[in-house]
This record gives C-alpha cells, sequence and structure tokens, in this order.
C-alpha cells in the first residue's frame, strides 16, 4: 500500500529556526530517510515554501493570494509539477479546475525536492491502483 | 533541538501576536511587556515538564493576563480592595480562551503593535529599536550591540521611544483606509532600513542578524497583507539579497563583488521563496519601487553566470525606478547596467552630473573610480578612490577601494618600468 505522510507544524516557528536548528533538524530527518532509503520504503518527499508563498485557485478560475484556508473541505490528493513560473502552475490549475469544477487547488512552490530512486518504483505505483 | 530551544522558538513566534493582545487589555506598553516576560518565565518553568499546550500563544496571554490582574489584585489588598470587574475577569478564563482561539483579534493586535513601534512621531533609528525590542523581543544588550552603541544608550533610546508612543495618541480603533496604507508604508521602510542597517555591516554575524530579523518582520507583515505586491515585493527583495549573503564575503571579511561571487554558495531556498513571492506579485499588474528592485535582484538571481545576466533588463528596471522614485542613486546604479551594455564611456557621461548631489556618497566614487579604470585613466582613477575611501562607511568597503587601488599603483608602477 502506498501511504502520504503529511507533516504539519507552526510555520512561523519553523521559518524562524536558525540555520543551525534547521541542519539540525534537517540532519536527524536525513538519518530516518536514509534508513527508509535502505528499506526501499521512501518515495518522493518533499518541503514545501511557506504558505505566504502560496496562491489559491477556486472554481470559476478565481485566484487568490494566500493559501487554502477553509476548514469544510479535506485534503483529497496533490500533484507536482514542474513549470516555468507561477502562471504556468496556474494554468496547469486551471485545466485541472475545469475538469473537476468543485475542487480548489493551491499552488504551494516546493523548498526542497528529493525524488523518489526505487528501481521499482513505477511498478509498486501501477500496483496500488 | 532540545525542549529549550523548542520552548525559545515558540516564544519568539508567539511574542507578536501575545504581547500585541495584552497591549489590547492594558493599553500599557511597558505592562504588557511585563506580562509576557511573566508569562515566558512561567512557560520556561512549566512547559519542559507538562509538554507544550497546545496553543502556546493563548496560553502566553492568558497566562501573563492573569499574572498581572493578580498582580494589581496583590497589590491593591494592602491599599483598597480590588474593584469587582478586575476579580471578575479572572473567573472567565475559558471563554477567554476560546475568544483567542478563533484568531479574529490577531490582525488588528499585531497590527497595532507595528504601527505604535512605526509611529509618525518617532525618527527611524527609534522605530527600529522599538520594533526589535517589543515586536523581535530582542533584548536591550543584543539590540545595542548591533547598533554599535552602549546599553546604556540604547535602554535610554528605547525609553524615550515609549514615552513617545505612550503621550501620542496610539491607535487602537483601526485606522481608516488611507492612513492605515500610509501606516503600513511606515512599517515596511522600517522593516527595509532594519534590513539594510544589517547587510551594510560588512560580515559581523551579530548585525548580519539583522537581516534575518527583518525578514521575519516581513513573514509576518505578509501574512497580515496577503495581497499586497508592494510587501511581497519588499520581502522577495530582501529573500533574493540575504540569499548570497555566504558569497559576499572573503575569509578576510572582505567584500566580494556580485559579479566575482561563487554563485554555487548563494541559498537556493531563499531564492526560490523570493522568486515565488515575485510571481505572485507580477500578477497584481501594480508595479512599485519594492517590487522593481526585487525584480532586478531577481535577474541577478536567475543568472547561473555573471556573463548570464540580462544587463538590458536590469537597466529597463532601474528606468522604470527612476521614474517613480527619482534619486541620484538610483541614476548611479543604472550607471553600472549602462557600463556592462554600452561600455564605461556612456556610464561615466552618465554619472558626470551627479558628483555634486553624490559629493559624500562613497558608492559614487567607487563606481567613478571603477568606470575610469576600465577606461585607462588611472591617475583620475586613484583620485576616486581616495575620495571613496576617505567616504568608506565600514573597513571592509574601505578595504574593497584599497585593493582596487592596489591594481591601479600596480599598473601604473609597471607603465612606469615600462617607460
Amino acid at each position: 500500500m502506498l501511504y502520504t505522510l503529511l507533516c504539519y507544524n507552526k510555520e512561523d516557528v519553523v521559518w524562524s529556526w536558525s540555520k543551525e536548528e534547521d541542519a539540525a533538524v534537517m540532519a536527524r530527518l536525513s538519518v530516518v530517510h536514509e534508513k527508509l532509503v535502505k528499506e526501499g520504503k521512501l518515495g518522493t518527499s518533499l518541503r514545501l515554501l511557506p504558505t505566504t508563498a502560496a496562491t489559491t485557485l477556486r472554481g470559476g478560475g478565481i485566484v487568490i493570494d494566500g493559501p487554502f484556508a477553509e476548514t469544510k473541505e479535506q485534503l483529497l490528493g496533490f500533484y507536482v509539477i514542474d513549470v516555468e513560473n507561477l502562471d504556468a502552475a496556474l494554468d496547469a490549475a486551471k485545466q485541472l479546475s475545469a475538469a473537476n469544477p468543485t475542487s480548489v487547488y493551491e499552488i504551494r512552490p516546493i523548498a526542497l525536492y528529493v525524488p523518489d530512486t526505487r528501481p521499482d518504483a513505477p511498478t509498486q505505483m501501477i500496483k496500488a491502483y | 533541538m532540545t525542549d529549550l530551544t523548542w520552548i525559545h522558538g515558540a516564544l519568539t513566534a508567539a511574542r507578536p501576536q501575545a504581547v500585541g493582545a495584552l497591549l489590547r487589555y492594558f493599553r500599557d506598553m511597558n505592562r504588557a511587556e511585563e506580562a509576557f516576560q511573566d508569562a515566558c518565565l512561567r512557560a520556561l518553568k512549566s512547559w519542559p515538564e507538562k509538554g507544550p499546550p497546545r496553543d502556546p500563544t493563548a496560553w502566553l496571554i492568558l497566562v501573563g493576563r492573569n499574572a498581572a490582574l493578580d498582580g494589581v489584585r496583590k497589590q491593591s489588598r494592602t491599599t483598597a480592595l480590588p474593584p469587582d470587574e478586575e476579580i471578575s475577569d479572572l473567573g472567565d478564563a475559558e471563554s477567554e480562551l476560546a475568544e483567542r482561539l478563533d484568531g479574529s483579534h490577531y490582525r488588528d493586535d499585531v497590527l497595532r503593535l507595528l504601527f505604535i513601534c512605526c509611529h509618525p512621531d518617532l525618527p527611524a533609528t527609534q522605530q527600529i529599536a522599538l520594533a526589535l525590542r517589543i515586536v523581535s523581543g530582542l533584548s536591550v544588550a543584543q539590540i545595542a550591540r548591533a547598533f554599535l552603541v552602549s546599553d546604556a544608550a540604547m535602554e535610554q533610546r528605547i525609553t524615550r521611544a515609549k514615552q513617545r508612543v505612550g503621550g501620542a495618541d496610539v491607535p487602537f480603533e483601526t485606522p481608516g483606509p488611507a492612513e492605515r496604507a500610509e501606516r503600513v508604508a511606515a512599517v515596511a521602510a522600517m522593516i527595509y532600513l532594519l534590513f539594510n542597517e544589517g547587510y551594510s555591516a560588512g560580515d559581523d554575524p551579530e548585525r548580519a542578524h539583522l537581516c534575518d530579523e527583518a525578514i521575519r518582520l516581513a513573514r509576518l507583515l505578509l501574512r497580515l497583507f496577503q495581497t499586497e505586491p508592494e510587501i511581497m515585493g519588499l520581502t522577495a527583495l530582501m529573500m533574493l539579497q540575504q540569499s548570497r549573503l555566504a558569497a559576499r564575503f572573503d575569509p578576510n571579511g572582505d567584500v566580494i563583488l556580485l559579479e566575482d561571487q561563487d554563485r554555487r554558495l548563494w541559498d537556493v531556498k531563499l531564492i526560490s521563496e523570493g522568486l515565488a513571492l515575485m510571481d505572485k506579485a507580477m500578477r497584481h499588474n501594480r508595479p512599485g519601487p519594492y517590487q522593481v528592485q526585487a525584480a532586478i535582484a531577481a535577474i541577478h538571481s536567475r543568472a547561473p553566470v555573471a556573463e548570464d545576466t540580462d544587463w538590458a533588463g536590469i537597466d529597463g528596471l532601474y528606468l522604470a525606478l527612476e521614474r517613480m522614485q527619482p534619486s541620484p542613486v538610483i541614476t548611479l546604479n543604472r550607471a553600472v547596467a549602462v557600463a556592462k551594455l554600452h561600455g564605461p564611456a556612456a556610464a561615466l557621461e552618465m554619472i558626470e552630473p551627479l558628483e555634486k548631489p553624490l559629493a559624500g556618497y562613497f558608492h559614487y566614487f567607487g563606481a567613478r573610480g571603477a568606470f575610469l579604470l576600465q577606461l585607462g585613466r588611472t591617475q583620475e582613477a586613484r583620485q576616486a578612490f581616495d575620495r571613496a575611501i576617505a567616504l568608506a562607511n565600514t573597513p571592509a568597503e574601505a578595504a574593497h577601494i584599497r585593493r582596487h587601488l592596489d591594481r591601479v599603483i600596480a599598473s601604473s608602477s609597471s607603465e612606469a618600468a615600462g617607460h
């Protein structure tokens, strides 16, 4: 079974960490990452930029600065896209929104992206469906 | 990270909102600060044992408020009976907590705090000192070290600032849109001044920390004004400049110019956040000086090597900036782009009329010397560099020019040897 682990924290605290504090946390995390990689359990992992860097696309093509802030909807899925800039990202989101008009898309830039390095990753992905 | 480091981070992050809320209760800066201090001391005792509360900010506000009211009660017991409303206030902790958790006051509380620090009656130096003390929570000693003054002098500066805003008309009600925009602009200007204070400090880590603090305050302001492109621009501008920190100085602390920096040392995370904010700002089609300056910084950030820099783009952006806020300093900056595009002679001609307004400006003579040197006019270059050194603000600036001067001397002595 494929799982995604979603990490929550207070961004004003985390983004106030000094470089040393940040590096210390990342170093401790990377020990776990390496262990999971060895065990063949780790897929893609990534760290997001703070919500101040986010833009939200609502139905009907309405673009709002900032993160998705409602609590009535739940997180149901996410995409990673590789595009030139925010306009291109919004363009992709608008296509998705047209296909699924009730969904809201928060466009959040990625700060750190660690790709899946497992040789058998694609097979497992198909298996999960 | 130990528990205490975690607590320190939580206290720092909670500070603007907590002090802002306590100020709303007490309408007195010193009392609000003391109450917060009190709550922090209790947090340091209680959190390591009991674990952090679910909402540290709400906890700090409640505990700080109750501790201060307790103090009032004890004081009044020895003199007279406390007023009823103050005692009954202690009982409604639960409903207070509920009110706090919904965060409805958050925006106004933090804004009020920022507005007070940037009160128009305060000179810029006092605004910065007050913001660092009250919003950022730096100690007086830390601020004094960052501004190279004695603790006593800084204490006095902050006390004076507090007295001034204490006596002034402090806006407890939310100001109207026009006044609000004006005051937000004042907060932004204070944050950028703070940043420049750190940025121009050379590689002194204590002062360079001011840049991180300015970025933290900008993020705070941006959370309050999520749709304001100039705040996005300001935040992006500082992030893009700060991304070069590790590449800006050599091991001796001497300045390394942008074009000579090892770009692999640039902070990719800060650059991507700055560029992301610029993308957001551009969508608003409401350009302003911070956005234009950030766009200039972004051109440098996007160039993998100095030779790839889009100097025509930079020239155009400086032209736009000149139109927004005409200033000889901006023209001087544009001349650097012009030198790259059309050669040093064109740049020199462009800055000639600036000599009078910039007669006391270090960078004017630095740039003039560099253009003259490129043109082979070494004697004049030498004079310009001499004046630059006399005007240098930091030892790093002076050392940088001195290296230029050494090159002039070396080339002229080799010329002399050749004759």
